[in-house]
C-alpha cells in the first residue's frame, strides 16, 4: 500500500533519513521504533508529503505522492504533539476538518463519544491539557474512516484510561483490515497491537520483521524483550550508547 | 479554498489586534476630519497612516501571524489540502482582513468626509499598499524559520521602505543635483511601494505645486494615463513578486 | 462721468436727434457695407442685416454707427483686416467678425482703432481671428460685453484679445475672452478699468501688463491661461476682488509682479495655482483680505522685494506658503490666517501666542532643488520640517508672522 524507495532526507548538513526501503502492505500494523532522533517523524512527514525528500519515491496505492495531495484523503494522521489554533474551540476544530475534508461519507464518531469531548466542545485549544489535545488528535486522525492510520507517539500524554480506549480502537481498526503506522517509545504497549516493527536507527532501516518471526528468533514472549535481546547481540559491533536509552 | 479562507478570514477578524488596529485608525480619522471644517487636515492625517502605519501594522501583523499559525498549517497540509491553496488561503484572508480593518477605519469616514478623486485615490492606494505588505510579510516569514528572526527582518523591509529608502533618494539628489536625474528619479520611486503610493496621493492632493518646476517631469510621467496604469502596475507587482517567490519557498519547504 | 455722459450724447444724437438710417442686406437696396459707408454722412446709422458680408478690408472713417442686425458675419477670409477705425466717436454693435488675417508686422485685427477717440464697440462676436480689438493710441474708448475666441496652438500664429497700446481713459467691461495669445494686452495705458470680464484658456497671459500706471481691475476672472497673468514695470496698479483660478506649469503665476511698486491688492481669490503670486522687484505694495487656497506656493516673495505689507488674508490648504530666494526679509507679514499653523492663544485675543514661520524647510530645498519635490509628504521629510519649525537653521529667522491669527476671516 505504501512503497518507500530509496529516500534521502538532509537538514543542512544533518543527514536524517538514508537509503529508507520500507513496504506497508493492508492489514498491517507496524510499530516503527528507534531512538530519539532517529528519523521516525520525519520519515511519516515525508509520507504525508509534509517533508520533501531529496531523493528517492513514496508511492501510495501504487501512485507517486509528489506533487499529489488527494491521497491524504485515505490517511489519518496523529500528530506527536497536535498544536492546534489557540483562539478556536474544539468544536470549531472538528467542524473545520469536515468542513475541510468535505467528505459524504459516514463518521467515526466513536473516539468523540469515548473520550467525552462533546461536553468540551466550548473549550478553547489554548485552555486544554496535553491530553485532552491528544484525545482531540486522535478523534481528527480516525474521523473519517481512512484506509491508513499514521499515529505518532499516540498514547504519550494520556491517562491510563485514554489510553486503553484508543489501544482498543486502534485494535478494531487494524481488525477492519487498514494499515496502521504507530512510532512509539512505550514497546510494552505496542504487544497486543503490532504485527511488524521496523526498527530505524541513525535515519538508517535497521530491521523490518513480522513481529512473530522476531519473537521466534530471540525466544521472547515481549516485543521489548525481543527488541533488547536484538540490541544486545547488536551491541558490541555497533557501538551505540544511544541504545541503553531504550527500553 | 473558499473554506479555508472562511475559517481564516473569521479567525483573523476575531483577533483582538485586528481590532484594535480598526479602532485607532477609525479614532485618528473621524478625529481629524470632525477637528476642523475643512477636510484637508483629515487628509493629510490618513496619507501619513497609509504612508507609516499601514505598511507597519500590516507587515507585522502578517508576520506575526503566519508563525502563529505554523501549527494550523501542519495541520492542514496532513489533510488533502495543495500546499498553494494553504498558502493562497493564507495570503487572501490575511490580506482581505487587513484591506476590511483599513477600508472600515479610514475608508469609511474618507467616503463620508473626502468623497472626491483624492479620497478614492487614496482608498484604493491604502488598499494596494496593505496587499503589499501583506506580501513581504509572507516572504520575511517563509525566509526564516525562527519567529525573533523573522520579525526583525519584517520591521527592517518597514524601516527601509518608510524611512531609509527616502533619505537614500535624498542624497542621491543632493550629489548628483548637477546632473539631468530627474528622469533617472522617477525610475527610481519605482523600487518602492510608498513612494510609488505617495506620488500617486501627491498628484491628487498638490496638483497645483506638483505642475510647477520638476513637479512638471513627474506630473508628465505619473499624471498621464500611462504613468498611472505603470505605477499601480508597479504596485500590484509589488505585491505579486514578493507573494510568489514566498509560494514557491512554501512549495519546497518541510515542515 | 466725462465718458458715461458722452456714451449719453452719443445715443441722443443716433437716435432722437435723427441722423439719416441707411440699411445694408442682400434684399434691400444697398448690399455692401463698404457702399453703405461711401453714402453715409457724419452721424448716420448703417444697418447691416443678417448675411456673410465678405468685403476685405473696410475702413470707417466717418463718425458713423455701424450696427448688426442678428449678427451679421463680417469675413475677413484669413487675408484682410476686418474694421480699420480711423475716425472719433464711430460706434461698433451687434456684429460678428469672423477670420481676420495674419500678418507678423502690421497686427491686422477684427477691429483696430488707429489713433481716434471716443469708440463704442460692445456686443460683438469675434472668432478666429489674429488679434481682436486693437487699440492704438486711443482715447476714452468702451469695450463691451464682447465674445472674443481664437483656436491657434502656437504662440507666433495668435494675437492678442483685447490690446491697448498707447491709450488712457480706456474702460474694458464685461468680455469673455478665451484662447488668445494674452487675454487682454496692456502697454503704455494710463488711468484705465478693466472690469468684469472674464479671460481664460489663453496660450499666455490672461492679462498682460506692462508700463500701464494707474490702471484699476476689479471682478475679472483670470483661469486656466498658460502662464496666469503678469503686471509688470508699472505703477499704483489695483487690484480688487479678481479671481485667479487654476493657472498651471512650470512658469505659470496667479499673478506675476515684475518691478511693480505702490500697488494695492485687495480681496481677491487665488485658487488652485502652481505660483498664486510671485513677486520680484516689487516694493510698497499692500496686499490685503486675500484668499490664497490650494495653490502649489502661495506666494514667493524673492529677495528683491521689500516693504511690502501682507495683513490679513487667508492661507488654506497651500502645499508651500511662501518660497523665497534669499534670506533678507524686509516685508512685513503679519496677522494672517495660516492653516499650517499650529500654535495656541492663551490670552484669547485671537492672535496666536507664538509667532509663525511661513517658509518651510522644504520649500527652501525645493527651491535650491527642484527635484526634490518628488520626496514631499515623505515621514522623513515630515520629520525634518517638524525639527526646523522647533529649530530654525536653515530658514531665515525673521520671516514670520508675530501675530498669526487663530481663525480664518469671512472672505
Amino acid at each position: 500500500m505504501i512503497i518507500i524507495q530509496n529516500i534521502n532526507k538532509k537538514f543542512s548538513k544533518l543527514e536524517v533519513l538514508k537509503n529508507v526501503d520500507l513496504t506497508c502492505n493492508k492489514g498491517e500494523c507496524i510499530a516503527l521504533i528507534g531512538p530519539n532522533g532517529c528519523g521516525k517523524t520525519t520519515l511519516i512527514k515525508a509520507v504525508l508529503g509534509m517533508v520533501l525528500p531529496d531523493n528517492g519515491t513514496i508511492h501510495f496505492n501504487e501512485k507517486s505522492i509528489s506533487n499529489e495531495y488527494l491521497y491524504r484523503n485515505d490517511i489519518g494522521y496523529m500528530p506527536q504533539i497536535g498544536r492546534y489554533p489557540d483562539t478556536m474551540t474544539i468544536g470549531q476544530i472538528i467542524e473545520m476538518i469536515k468542513i475541510i475534508r468535505n467528505s459524504n461519507e459516514a463518521l467515526d464518531e466513536d473516539l468523540i463519544k469515548a473520550f467525552e469531548l462533546e461536553k468540551m466542545f466550548d473549550k478553547q485549544m489554548r485552555t486544554l491539557s496535553g491530553g485532552t489535545t491528544q484525545k482531540v488528535s486522535a478523534t481528527i486522525a480516525f474521523l473519517f474512516n481512512p484506509e491508513v492510520l499514521i499515529l505518532d507517539e499516540p498514547t504519550a500524554g494520556l491517562d491510563p484510561l485514554a489510553s486503553e480506549i484508543l489501544k482498543e480502537k486502534i485494535i478494531k481498526e487494524k481488525e477492519k483490515g487498514k494499515l496502521i503506522l504507530i512510532t512509539s517509545h512505550l514497546l510494552s504497549e505496542l504487544d497486543d497491537l503490532v504485527t511488524e516493527i521496523i526498527f530505524m536507527q541513525d535515519g538508517e532501516v535497521h530491521f523490518h520483521k513480522k513481529v512473530a518471526t522476531l519473537l521466534e528468533e530471540t525466544n521472547e514472549s515481549k516485543i521489548s524483550k525481543a527488541i533488547a535481546s536484538v540490541l544486545k547481540q547488536k551491541k558490541p559491533e555497533t557501538q551505540n550508547p544511544k541504545l541503553e536509552t531504550i527500553s | 479554498m473558499n473554506r479555508i479562507i472562511k475559517i481564516i478570514l473569521s479567525d483573523i477578524l476575531k483577533n483582538k489586534i485586528v481590532l484594535a488596529y480598526t479602532l485607532i485608525l477609525a479614532i485618528l480619522s473621524w478625529g481629524s476630519f470632525s477637528l476642523e471644517d475643512n477636510s484637508s487636515k483629515g487628509i493629510l492625517t490618513i496619507l501619513n497612516v497609509i504612508l507609516f502605519t499601514v505598511p507597519l501594522v500590516s507587515i507585522l501583523f502578517a508576520t506575526i501571524y503566519l508563525y502563529n499559525s505554523s501549527e494550523f498549517i501542519e495541520l492542514l497540509l496532513s489533510q488533502p489540502i495543495k500546499r498553494v491553496k494553504i498558502w493562497m488561503s493564507l495570503f487572501i484572508g490575511l490580506s482581505s482582513s487587513m484591506v476590511i480593518s483599513f477600508f472600515v477605519g479610514a475608508g469609511i469616514p474618507l467616503l463620508i468626509f473626502a468623497p472626491t478623486a483624492i479620497g478614492l485615490m487614496m482608498l484604493l492606494v491604502g488598499s494596494l499598499i496593505t496587499i503589499v505588505f501583506v506580501a513581504l510579510a509572507f516572504l520575511s516569514s517563509i525566509i526564516t524559520r525562527d519567529k525573533a528572526k523573522g520579525i526583525g527582518i519584517a520591521i527592517m523591509t518597514w524601516l527601509y521602505f518608510a524611512l531609509l529608502f527616502d533619505g537614500i533618494v535624498l542624497f542621491l539628489l543632493f550629489q548628483f543635483s548637477e546632473y539631468p536625474i530627474e528622469n533617472a528619479m522617477v525610475g527610481i520611486t519605482a523600487f518602492s511601494p510608498i513612494d510609488l503610493a505617495r506620488i500617486q496621493i501627491l498628484l491628487q492632493l498638490d496638483v497645483s505645486a506638483m505642475m510647477g518646476y520638476t513637479g512638471a517631469i513627474f506630473k508628465d510621467f505619473f499624471g498621464t494615463s500611462l504613468g498611472l496604469f505603470l505605477s499601480f502596475l508597479l504596485l500590484c507587482l509589488w505585491a505579486i513578486i514578493p507573494y510568489f517567490i514566498s509560494l514557491w519557498k512554501f512549495k519546497n519547504k518541510d515542515l | 462721468m466725462k465718458t458715461i455722459n458722452y456714451i449719453l450724447f452719443l445715443c441722443f444724437f443716433s437716435f432722437v436727434v435723427n441722423g439719416q438710417k441707411i440699411e445694408v442686406g442682400a434684399t434691400k437696396k444697398i448690399k455692401s457695407i463698404k457702399g453703405a459707408i461711401a453714402l453715409a454722412k457724419p452721424g448716420d446709422t448703417i444697418l447691416v442685416h443678417k448675411g456673410t458680408y465678405k468685403e476685405g478690408n473696410i475702413i470707417i472713417d466717418k463718425k458713423i454707427i455701424l450696427l448688426g442686425k442678428d449678427y451679421p458675419v463680417l469675413d475677413g477670409q484669413k487675408k484682410f483686416e476686418i474694421l480699420s477705425i480711423k475716425a472719433d466717436s464711430v460706434v461698433i454693435r451687434g456684429l460678428k467678425l469672423i477670420r481676420s488675417s495674419y500678418a507678423s508686422m502690421e497686427d491686422p485685427a477684427a477691429i483696430k482703432i488707429y489713433s481716434h477717440n471716443y469708440i463704442l464697440i460692445e456686443n460683438n462676436i469675434l472668432d478666429d481671428n489674429f488679434f481682436g480689438i486693437y487699440i492704438q493710441n486711443g482715447q476714452n474708448c468702451i469695450i463691451k460685453n464682447n465674445v472674443l475666441k481664437a483656436y491657434g496652438k502656437e504662440e507666433q500664429k495668435l494675437g492678442n484679445g483685447i490690446h491697448c497700446w498707447k491709450s488712457n481713459d480706456i474702460q474694458i467691461i464685461g468680455n469673455n475672452i478665451q484662447g488668445h495669445r494674452d487675454g487682454i494686452y496692456f502697454e503704455f495705458v494710463y488711468d484705465s478699468v478693466i472690469w468684469r470680464n472674464s479671460s481664460q484658456n489663453n496660450i499666455r497671459y490672461g492679462l498682460h501688463f506692462m508700463f500701464s500706471h494707474n490702471d484699476s481691475y476689479i471682478t475679472n476672472t483670470f483661469r486656466n491661461n498658460g502662464a496666469g497673468v503678469a503686471v509688470m514695470y508699472s505703477k499704483e496698479v489695483k487690484m480688487i476682488n479678481n479671481k485667479f483660478d487654476e493657472n498651471w506649469g512650470q512658469s505659470a503665476y496667479g499673478i506675476l509682479l515684475k518691478e511693480l511698486n505702490d500697488g494695492y491688492i485687495l480681496g481677491n481669490q487665488f485658487i488652485k495655482n502652481t505660483t498664486a503670486i510671485y513677486m520680484e522687484g516689487s516694493n510698497r505694495m499692500k496686499f490685503e483680505n486675500n484668499l490664497f487656497q490650494e495653490n502649489g506656493w502661495a506666494m514667493v516673495v524673492q529677495a528683491s522685494c521689500d516693504d511690502n505689507v501682507i495683513v490679513n488674508n487667508n492661507f488654506i490648504g497651500n502645499t508651500f506658503d511662501m518660497g523665497t530666494n534669499g534670506s533678507l526679509v524686509l516685508n512685513n507679514f503679519d496677522s494672517n490666517y495660516w492653516d499650517k499653523y499650529e500654535g495656541y492663544d492663551l490670552d484669547k485675543n485671537g492672535f496666536g501666542d507664538v509667532p509663525y514661520h511661513p517658509l518651510s524647510l522644504f520649500a527652501v530645498l525645493a527651491e535650491s532643488n527642484p527635484s526634490t519635490m518628488l520626496l514631499y509628504r515623505s515621514f522623513m521629510i515630515t520629520l525634518l520640517d517638524k525639527s526646523e519649525k522647533v529649530l530654525p537653521s536653515i530658514t531665515p529667522d525673521n520671516f514670520i508672522d508675530n501675530k498669526p491669527l487663530m481663525k480664518s476671516l469671512p472672505i
